[in-house]
């Protein structure tokens, strides 16, 4: 992987200045580079990774595992992609193993999602079986530590 | 009663260690503890967490109840994972049966190494600025340190022109320390073999601290366990403490031909029995699973080290580009004051942590070392500071 792209996975909002300096590149070729990825499509969006314990939210987040049915021309694509355009859908992913679908669900409240299930997904053409598990609690997302490790406790000045 | 100052408790120290002088580290120490809004490029250790698999497996230890002496050596597991690491990295041999011995930390490593070879009087050579403890530890071992100067316009690289002007017939050993604190330098493939050929010519013991082995970035590295025809005289020590970040852990390792070794053994039996139990077993499991982990540190301090190298440059600070271990050591020449007064008023004005570079010896006056062992928002905002400080003197 470029290691700007693996730079800006880390942190995103890292200035052009400093990340041209990590690099040993000019500040412009960054700014060029990074929009070029943004224009081909290879950074889809820029988001920031939130300690859900402690924002103030009512939302429910759920995973579901769906069985499908594949179809003769296209395989699981044509329905995968129909059901990652629902809104409720955060993230979705085809699955080797004992279901096919892996999706990342959110709602304002129990119900919502229950009713997602229930009036939305399982009634779609080709969808054999749904499986609804609830998330209670956060505590790494993304490959970040929801409680990280303790505050710096080395010596100020050591050899 | 009265005390005869004879026998107060002071005129009890051995005159060779009343007479070391205190670490100009520890100096500094002093005046930056206990401040809070310091930001401390002075750190000689990694700002990484030991990697978790790593704690995890101490964490195993502990409950199967590894908690007893291992063999003087080091457990044999471990050993052998340590021949084969060296072999892969260095392609050096060594038999772990009788010529790898675990200690805690490089420092106990260098201790025994030390003691095993010098007689009273003993000359070491040894270069400067370098890390604060080895002209002490000669001492210690009744050994006289005698330190030969680097110099940045060789990117402080020792010189066998520097050592034959140093070397007499009561020399016994050459200490290096490459990649370096504090200056990061590291040597060619040519330096190893010039440094190799020089020892062999004046028969001398060679200690080589390559515990910055791992952090090097451009080009592979060069080691003296490298050089074939060095074996017979070399002790090549090592540790964990900078590769995976386990400072804690106080574990480190020597490899020398058998006869040295039995002679550190001795030692090490006497003094320490064996290295921690518990840091053994995480040692095996950094050893035999963490190669990954290293490849993930070094490219983020390689990314720090360019970002602090073109920042210290551009705020008009010479600063030679390292190619190792994690330290960057820039010149503040231009600004016309000592090393001292520099960290001191950058410390107090700025809440900027940094060692003056005369703590590592002489030579280092007019230097300083900065650390870059530091998250990167700490350091950008260090960046920013010594750049205001510069602007405003």
């Amino acid at each position: 992987m470029d290691p700007l792209l693996d730079l800006l996975k880390k942190n995103a909002r890292e200035s052009d200045a400093v990340l041209a300096k990590e690099l040993g590149v000019s500040e412009q070729e960054i700014a060029e580079r990074i929009s070029a990825y943004q224009k081909d499509g290879v950074i889809r969006a820029f988001q920031a990774i939130l300690n859900t314990n402690m924002v103030e939210s009512t939302d429910v987040h759920a995973v579901i595992e769906l069985k499908i049915r594949p179809e003769r021309e296209g395989g699981f694509d044509r329905l995968a992609t129909r059901i990652s355009r629902f809104e409720q859908v955060e993230s979705l992913f085809l699955m080797s193993g004992g279901y096919d679908l892996l999706l990342f669900v959110k709602g304002k409240s129990l119900q919502e999602v229950a009713s997602f299930v229930s009036a939305r997904l399982a009634p779609l053409d080709g969808v054999i079986s749904t499986a609804t598990h609830f998330m209670l609690k956060t505590y790494k997302d993304q490959g970040v530590l929801m409680e990280g490790d303790a505050d710096d406790d080395r010596l100020q000045v050591s050899p | 009663m009265t005390t005869d100052c004879k026998s107060a408790p002071d005129s009890f120290v051995a005159p060779h260690v009343a007479e070391l002088p205190k670490s100009g580290i520890r100096e500094f120490f002093d005046i930056v503890s206990g401040r809070k809004d310091v930001i401390s490029l002075g750190i000689g250790e990694p700002d990484f967490r030991t990697p978790w698999h790593i704690r995890e497996q101490a964490i195993v230890a502990l409950e199967q109840g590894a908690t007893r002496y291992t063999a003087n050596l080091g457990m044999p597991s471990l050993r052998q994972a340590i021949a084969e690491y060296t072999e892969r990295s260095f392609h050096a041999k060594y038999d772990w049966r009788n010529e790898i011995l675990v200690t805690v930390g490089v420092s106990e490593a260098f201790d025994v190494a030390l003691r095993a070879v010098l007689s009273p009087g003993d000359e070491v050579l040894y270069h400067e600025p370098c890390f604060v403890a080895y002209a002490p530890l000669v001492r210690l071992a009744h050994g006289v340190p005698v330190p030969v100067r680097t110099f940045r316009k060789d990117n402080f690289r020792v010189t066998v022109e520097e050592l034959e002007r140093h070397v007499t017939p009561r020399t016994k050993a050459m200490l290096l320390n490459f990649p370096n604190n504090p200056t990061g330098a590291t040597l060619t493939k040519q330096d190893t073999e010039e440094l190799a050929d020089f020892a062999i010519r004046h028969n001398l013991v060679v200690i080589s601290d390559e515990v910055y082995s791992e952090l090097t970035y451009e080009g592979g590295r060069n080691s003296m366990a490298m050089v074939e025809r060095l074996r017979d005289r070399l002790i090549f020590l090592n540790g964990f403490s900078k590769a995976w970040s386990m400072t804690g852990f106080r574990l480190g390792y020597t490899c020398a031909p058998a006869g040295i070794t039995d002679a550190m053994m001795k030692i090490h039996q006497y003094c320490m029995m064996s290295a921690p139990t518990i840091s053994q077993h995480a040692g095996l499991e950094a050893v035999r699973y963490g190669d990954n982990d290293i490849v993930e540190m070094r490219e983020s301090y390689r990314r720090r080290r360019n970002f602090i190298v073109a920042s210290l440059n551009e705020m008009g600070l010479d600063c030679f580009m390292p190619n190792g271990a994690f330290y960057v050591f820039p010149s503040i020449q231009s600004t016309g004051m000592t090393s001292r007064d520099f960290a001191v008023r950058l410390l107090n004005d700025y809440a900027v942590a940094c060692v003056p570079g005369g703590a590592f010896g002489s030579c280092g006056e007019g230097f300083l070392r900065c650390s870059y062992a530091t998250g990167m928002d700490q350091l950008k905002e260090a960046m920013q500071r010594m750049r205001e400080f510069l602007k405003r003197g």
